[in-house]
């Protein structure tokens, strides 16, 4: 992953051409959820060591935004998935 | 101190000569020589001084492990520091310097430290210099920093350029020596795309200096004929001169090619060095096995090195180490070396087997001491003689050069490099690779197969399995018959006990035995501990040669097995790489790309003086006539603005373009303030908020159609915002029907304000934009005169009656021009965004220096803005937090300085008149300040704690750091036309 | 035993065979008052403060490698007090005030090295920023000079000033700001550590965090179960791995932050220069290697181990400062994994389970903190309430409202 991520909408690009936001796991609460579900969501993260799921940004290709799935000890990559396709999942 | 060029042999071409010198000498070599075999040839065995204690130092190695023979290539402005003469190749006028010497390589006052090694033990410089405290910046630091570092380097600009490239193949093949050949051949054959990288300016590896026969003849001969295939086929790329220097993620390999570091003469078209990313499907190690060192007393006197590099620099350089070398071995390596060097005639002192129960036996003639050590040498900077221990009894042998034999350490450094461990093998008493998987297979000697026989087969049965794994069928290769070859056993020697002078494990750091002693008698026994308090395997060399002695002596040490000890972490780089070579083109001025706007030709046909934004580059100012400072420009800018007109380029702004059923929706949970009902043909001021609350950027939402807007954002947070609205569009409401993209760059923008304004524009515009038929916020298409089609705006970020004026951007210079034409009878000036921002400091508008990321609505005083009857928006529940709406929160004020010749800029900070200057006591701070030509004084916008409560108050802009302060009245943060009339005319 | 040059002298006449363990080798007690997870800076220079400030003498430190092998052993050394905001500038300048003193205190030459640190700026945005934190330290008494493009020239003749993307216009300084020995500094810290009593068992990884009623009782470690009246937590980038067993789910996330060395050169590079276009620091170490680095990779990561297009673009940005590195040869490369928090600042606090602390937060800025952390995280155990200087640093800011963003960034932690 550190060097190669396989767009699902363009192939296997460098790193470089993509942009990393962050967690994917964390979901958007909805804006009458209780104070405590929006601090968690904005601030707290499990930060697993291994599996974990993250957004990233084909900025120099399609522009989509991908959920990577893939270890964060190995850098092994299980899966790329357009973001929206996950979130209708 | 004799070596000497044989008479005859080697792979150097005898018939051209090359001229080169060392320290001012000239000398000369052939080409094939490597500097290294180059000064061997001319009888210079001392090359360099050590790190420490400065000791004479010779050529320990013949290739990239060498820790000694580090000097200076090259001269004036091409000058490399710290280059290997092992592998550097010679030219005809290459210039090398020593290091680490003063005055002279061979009187060194640094040597001095020699004296006092006793009391510079590992780690001595943490028990002292304490005393007293002041002396160790201005007295102890500069001596230890003098005194350390190698080569020198003046960082006078680099003449040379480098590229990189990309490269992608089935099979990359690290190292051309015999399992690397049989496994290329069998690649190429069966028709992968194979690239070959090998570090050595010649292809062949062992095979250049190896003398067992293959087929009967020499091995360079086969090596020779694999070569001529594998360049004639299609499918394979031959890299040499090519170092694999890292292994990275999705098997990804790191490569430095050097193109032009063998020649006096620079081609400026290409790079001197170019570094390659290799993506490869699989990969095969097969970087050889590096023989050790033997650590005892003496070990480092120039003429002592490994057994490997005296029998390379004899078969492959045709250079003798000496005319009587001592051969001191462990294995059956040493009598290998011994029948080769007694094939070119060379001397041999002794054979010196540390083993007692050794089989083998000394070729004829040949003095064999079995179960004998070495615990000293003699001589000066060069050898003369050693001594030897035979059960007891010393004997003083007079040689000129030792060959040393430790046994041998496969090179796994790659397979090393991405969190694997490596193995300990008790039967091959060496670390093996760990299993790294398909991608990365070590074959040959850095499998730990020695043999030749054996690196052949590995290498070809590995390269099958690839080419297998791949879906191919596997090609044969035919194996030469392999003469006859000596058992490579050895029995590991740590360190030779009784060693009467210091026995060195790392040369260039000059960590020895005793070190390693102090070091597991201080609690710092652990590997890594060792490492860094003794600085062994820290150098140049990253203990390539050392390390592994390191480890068998502290397992001796404690009592464990190798295994228990461990390796340190073998990270990247497996050799040195250039700053340059990683840095490639995107340097200097080219290190980022830029961005010119579509008026930039206007703007410098009117005098633009340009300034960096970003990636941007903007018109800053317009100077004219007799206008000698910035001021004066952008003063005269101001006042014709206010007073009569002027033409300001806006293009740089981020432009979106937004569509869809929901775009409405899309937007309204986008930006803080409510936008739904924003009627077409308007433009409305928004605020986007971070999901913490505070602001984003700021920007113009228009209204084009019910579904069709255009939103524009700040220069610097174009990208930003994009990637943000994408982010919501696709992760956050993927359900919303909405479209937008990026119109940043299809757009010229300008901005015409000033009382004058509107009849300027009218003589352009054929619709009536009269203040009826185009009010304050008004926002759609207009037709230029020439049929041109627009976008106007009626917005101001001057304060004063003013529009947006958007055509396509290859139009904007011509409409741009038209537009000057038309205002020059009026007053119309050109101005930049020096006068744009004393225009909005005046007007109270805010900016990134006002919303810098910690900065809510409300502490802009745009809190009345918020949406709070919105059901969502980004932002709006963390806005409820404690401390985002606490009483005491700075927010935004003007100041007016109390004196018109007061200076007040921004960065100052704030402190109640009479107060301490303290960080409880700091008030706030100044984001923005200029003089204002329109109230004639100093102004400012500034973040004062409770600010808007305290309007009137007289307060102390402290500025400190430049020396300035001034007193100031805190005021409204709206200077100029408050109450709006401007806008509305 | 005592360290100076006196002991040296003595040692040298007896071979040096007559030196002492820097540190003993305990087995675990079965309680203790306070057990620290963590043996890197951090950890060691909390039980050397509890034990020599605050006079709590039977305490651990628990270690899962060798004392000092995390972030503490694998930084570029930089130590300054230059930040912009109130709730940091304090903290960050009492611990340079200790480093100012504890090579003394702990008798063990760190080599701390007041060489001072210029911050570049191009623009004039950037240069307000820094007239905005250099007005900031010098509230806090902080000595702080901003420096123009002549005198830069001057200083640093060898910086990129006319042929770069963007010219350099000026810089801030701080003299009493430098670089350290990195290692040294933990093993001067456990060194005194050790001879207040502290034990340092290595080579001991906690397992479980046992709880009674809701109460922390000790931990569950590979080397058995040892009990505590106090448990502190000083995991940096395993911070959320070790608070996990407790339950708790921190605002951090671990990224790795990639460092490099060139081969030793002699002194070329006097000061700590940072680039203003970029994120890229440098210094010359006392042996004489360049050390450097820049941005984190961006990705969350244990693997202390980085990609080679950030190191690519590591030197892109140090050529373009200084042209003339072009020809100097990186050595080696190498990572470390950042407790990246949510604002970018660290957190020393209570946690809401009863005798559960918690030190964590640094993102790469952790080593110059270590004294001021371990002081601070120190008197907090002991004493039960925060020190003045480290009271903004709460974990609860976030919830409530008061971050501390110097940069601005917001709540992404790769962006701090």
């Amino acid at each position: 992953m550190a060097s190669l991520i396989s767009c699902p909408h363009c192939g296997t690009r460098p790193k470089e051409e993509f942009a990393i936001r962050g967690d994917a796991t964390p979901l958007r609460p909805s804006s009458m959820a209780s104070d405590e579900a929006w601090h968690d969501y904005v601030h707290l993260r499990t930060n697993p060591r291994g599996r974990v799921r993250e957004h990233w940004q084909h900025v120099a290709g399609c522009r989509r935004w991908l959920v990577v799935e893939r270890d964060n000890l190995s850098h092994a990559v299980f899966s790329v998935t357009d973001a929206a396709t996950e979130v209708d999942r | 101190m004799t070596a000497y060029r044989l008479p005859a042999g080697g792979l150097i071409d005898r018939s051209h000569t090359l001229a080169f010198s060392f320290d001012g000498k000239s000398l000369s070599g052939h080409a094939g020589d490597t500097l290294a075999s180059a000064l061997l040839a001319n009888d210079r065995l001392l090359v360099g001084r050590s790190f420490k204690y400065h000791r004479p130092r010779g050529i320990v190695t013949a290739g990239p492990s060498e820790p000694n023979a580090l000097v200076t290539v090259g001269s004036g402005v091409r000058r490399d520091p710290n280059t290997k003469a092992t592998v550097a190749e010679l030219y005809d006028g290459l210039v090398a310097t020593s290091q680490n010497r003063w005055p002279s390589l061979a009187f060194d006052i640094g040597a001095v430290n020699g004296l006092m090694a006793r009391f510079l033990s590992a780690g001595f410089y943490y028990k002292t210099f304490m005393w007293p405290a002041a002396f160790w910046e201005k007295v102890y630091e500069p001596l230890i920093r003098r005194a350390a570092g190698l080569g020198r380097t003046d960082l006078s600009p680099d003449p040379d350029s480098y590229e990189k490239s990309w490269a992608h193949c089935d099979l990359l093949v690290v190292g051309s020596g015999p399992a690397g050949l049989a496994a290329a051949l069998v690649a190429a054959r069966s028709g992968l795309r194979v690239i070959l990288a090998e570090q050595d300016f010649a292809l062949g590896g062992t095979l250049l200096s190896e003398t067992t026969r293959l087929d009967g003849e020499a091995p360079y001969i086969f090596a020779r004929r694999v070569l001529d295939e594998l360049q004639n086929s299609p499918n394979v790329t031959l890299l040499p001169r090519t170092t694999v220097f890292g292994w990275y993620d999705d098997n990804v390999f790191g490569a430095l090619e050097r193109v032009q570091k063998h020649g006096a003469a620079v081609d400026a078209v290409k790079p001197v060095e170019r570094l390659w990313r290799i993506v490869a499907k699989h990969a095969i190690l097969a970087s050889g096995a590096e023989e050790r060192p033997l650590v005892f007393g003496g070990n480092d006197r120039p003429g002592v090195m490994t057994a490997s590099a005296a029998a390379t620099y004899a078969n492959r350089f045709g250079v003798a180490a000496g005319k009587a070398v001592a051969i001191f071995t462990n294995g059956a390596s040493g009598y290998r070396t011994a029948r080769d060097l007694a094939a070119q005639g060379i001397g041999i002192a002794a054979l010196i087997d540390s083993r007692p129960d050794a089989a083998e036996a000394a070729p004829a003639g040949v003095r064999l001491i079995r179960g004998g050590s070495i615990i000293d040498t003699r001589g000066g900077a060069g050898l003369r003689g050693i001594v030897a221990d035979r059960g007891g009894f010393e004997d003083l042998i007079a040689c000129d050069a030792v060959a040393m034999s430790g046994g041998w350490s496969p090179v796994i450094h790659l397979a090393c490099q991405r969190g694997g461990r490596p193995v300990w093998s008790d039967a091959l008493q060496a670390f093996l690779a760990p299993d790294v998987g398909a991608g990365l297979v070590p074959a040959g000697a850095a499998a730990g197969q020695y043999r030749l026989s054996a690196c052949f087969e590995d290498g070809a049965r590995k390269a099958a399995d690839i080419v297998e794994a791949l879906g191919r069928q596997a090609a044969g290769f035919q194996a030469p018959v392999v003469g006859e070859e000596p058992d490579p056993s050895f029995t590991a020697l740590w360190h030779v006990p009784g060693a009467k002078s210091k026995a060195f494990v790392d040369f260039q750091n000059d960590v020895h035995l005793g070190d390693l002693g102090l070091a597991v008698r201080e609690g710092f026994g652990h590997v890594e501990h060792a490492k860094r308090y003794t600085t062994g395997g820290m150098a140049t060399d990253q203990g390539k040669l050392g390390n592994i002695n390191a480890i068998g002596i502290l397992a001796a040490m404690r009592g464990v097995s190798p295994a228990e000890v461990g390796t340190t972490t073998f990270r990247p780089f497996y050799t040195p790489v250039s700053f340059g070579a990683l840095a490639g083109t995107s340097v200097g001025g080219h290190a980022m790309p830029v961005r010119r706007s579509p008026l930039h030709g206007w703007a410098a046909r009117n005098g633009a003086t340009f300034i960096e934004a970003g990636l941007w580059y903007r018109s800053s100012w317009f100077a004219k006539g007799e206008e000698k400072t910035w001021r004066e420009s952008v003063d005269r800018e101001v006042r014709s603005v206010r007073e009569n007109a002027g033409l300001c380029d806006v293009s740089t702004l981020g432009k979106i373009e937004v569509f869809g059923p929901d775009a409405a929706e899309f937007l309204n949970r986008l930006y803080c303030n409510p936008l739904l009902k924003l009627p077409v043909g308007k433009a409305r001021y928004g605020l986007m908020l971070r999901e913490d609350g505070m602001v984003f950027d700021d920007g113009t939402v228009s209204r084009l159609g019910e579904a069709h807007f255009l939103i524009t954002t700040t220069t610097a947070m174009a990208g930003g915002v994009l990637s943000h609205m994408e982010f919501a569009a696709q992760v956050l409401w993927p359900q919303l029907r909405v479209r937008f993209l990026s119109v940043s760059d299809q757009w010229a923008q300008m901005s015409i304000a000033g009382p004058k304004a509107r009849v300027i524009l009218q003589s352009i515009v054929e619709d009536d934009i009269s203040h009826a038929a185009f009010p304050f916020l008004a926002a759609r298409e207009v037709r230029l005169k020439g049929n041109l089609k627009g976008r106007l705006f009626r917005i101001s970020f001057s304060g004063e009656l003013a529009y947006e004026l958007a055509v396509p951007a290859g139009y904007g210079e011509a409409v741009a021009d038209a537009l000057m034409r038309a205002g020059l009878p009026h007053g119309m000036c050109a101005y930049g965004v020096e006068a744009l921002n004393v225009l909005r400091i005046e007007k109270g508008h805010v900016t990134h220096a006002e919303l810098d990321g910690r900065v809510t609505p409300d502490d802009a005083g745009l809190g009345h803005m918020m949406g709070t009857g919105k059901a969502d928006f980004i932002g709006k529940r963390l806005s409820n937090r404690f401390g985002l709406t606490a009483a005491d929160r700075a927010q935004l004020v003007g100041l007016k300085a109390l004196e018109a010749d007061q200076e007040m800029r921004a960065g100052a900070h704030l402190l109640k008149d009479g107060a301490k200057p303290s960080t409880i006591n700091d008030q706030g701070w100044v984001s923005s300040a200029c003089f204002s030509p329109t109230l004639r004084m100093p102004i400012a916008l500034a973040f004062l704690k409770s600010g808007r409560e305290r309007y009137g108050e007289k307060i102390v802009v402290w500025d400190r750091l430049r020396g300035v302060e001034t007193m100031a009245e805190v005021c409204h943060p709206v200077f100029v036309d408050p109450d709006n009339s401007k806008l509305t005319a | 035993m005592r360290y100076s040059a006196l002991s040296i002298f003595r040692q040298a006449f007896a071979g040096n065979l007559g030196w002492k363990p820097a540190w003993r080798e305990p087995d675990p007690k079965p309680h203790y008052d306070v057990i620290i997870v963590g043996g890197g800076g951090h950890g060691l220079a909390t039980a050397y403060y509890l034990a020599k400030e605050f006079g709590l003498r039977n305490v651990a430190v628990i270690e899962k490698g060798y004392l000092g092998s995390g972030n503490v052993g694998r930084n570029t050394t930089i130590v300054r007090s230059n930040y912009m905001l109130p709730g940091n500038e304090p903290f960050y300048e009492f611990s340079l005030k200790l480093w100012e003193g504890l090579e003394q205190d702990l008798n063990y030459n760190v080599m701390f090295s007041q060489r001072g640190i210029i911050n570049l700026y191009h623009n004039d945005g950037q240069r307000d920023q820094y007239i905005r934190r250099g007005n900031a330290m010098m509230m806090e008494g902080v000595a702080a000079e901003l420096l123009d493009r002549d005198t830069l020239k001057k200083m640093l003749p060898f910086l990129n000033f006319d042929h770069a993307r963007f010219p350099i216009m000026g810089g801030l300084l701080q003299r009493r700001a430098g670089t350290a020995r990195h290692d040294a500094v933990a093993w001067g810290f456990a060194r005194g550590a050790d001879r207040h009593g502290v034990d340092l068992i290595q080579n001991c990884e906690v397992t479980g965090i046992r709880r009674e009623n809701g109460v922390v009782t000790g931990v569950e470690t590979t080397k058995g179960f040892i009990g505590c009246n106090k448990l502190a937590l000083a995991a940096a980038g395993n911070s959320s791995r070790v608070a996990e067993m407790a339950g708790l789910k921190l605002p951090l996330e671990s990224h790795v932050l990639q460092a490099f060395v060139t081969e030793g050169l002699k002194p070329c590079i006097d000061h700590v220069i940072t680039y203003g276009a970029g994120h890229f620091y440098i210094s010359q170490s006392d042996k004489g290697g360049l050390v450097f680095g820049a941005e984190i990779d961006g990705y969350s990561s244990y693997a202390q181990r980085g990609n080679l297009a950030t190191a690519e673009h590591v030197m892109e940005e140090g050529v373009t400062m200084i042209p003339g590195l072009s020809r100097v040869r990186v050595l080696r490369s190498w990572g470390g994994v950042m407790d990246m928090s949510m604002d970018g600042s660290p957190i020393i606090d209570r946690t809401s389970i009863d005798n559960l602390y918690l030190n964590c937060g640094w993102c790469y800025g952790g080593f110059k903190a270590t004294p001021a952390s371990g002081f601070c995280f120190a008197h907090l155990i002991a004493k039960g309430e925060s020190h003045h200087v480290a009271r903004a640093l709460r974990l609860d800011r976030f919830e409530r409202g008061f971050p501390i963003d110097e940069a601005g960034a917001g709540t992404q932690p790769n962006l701090h």
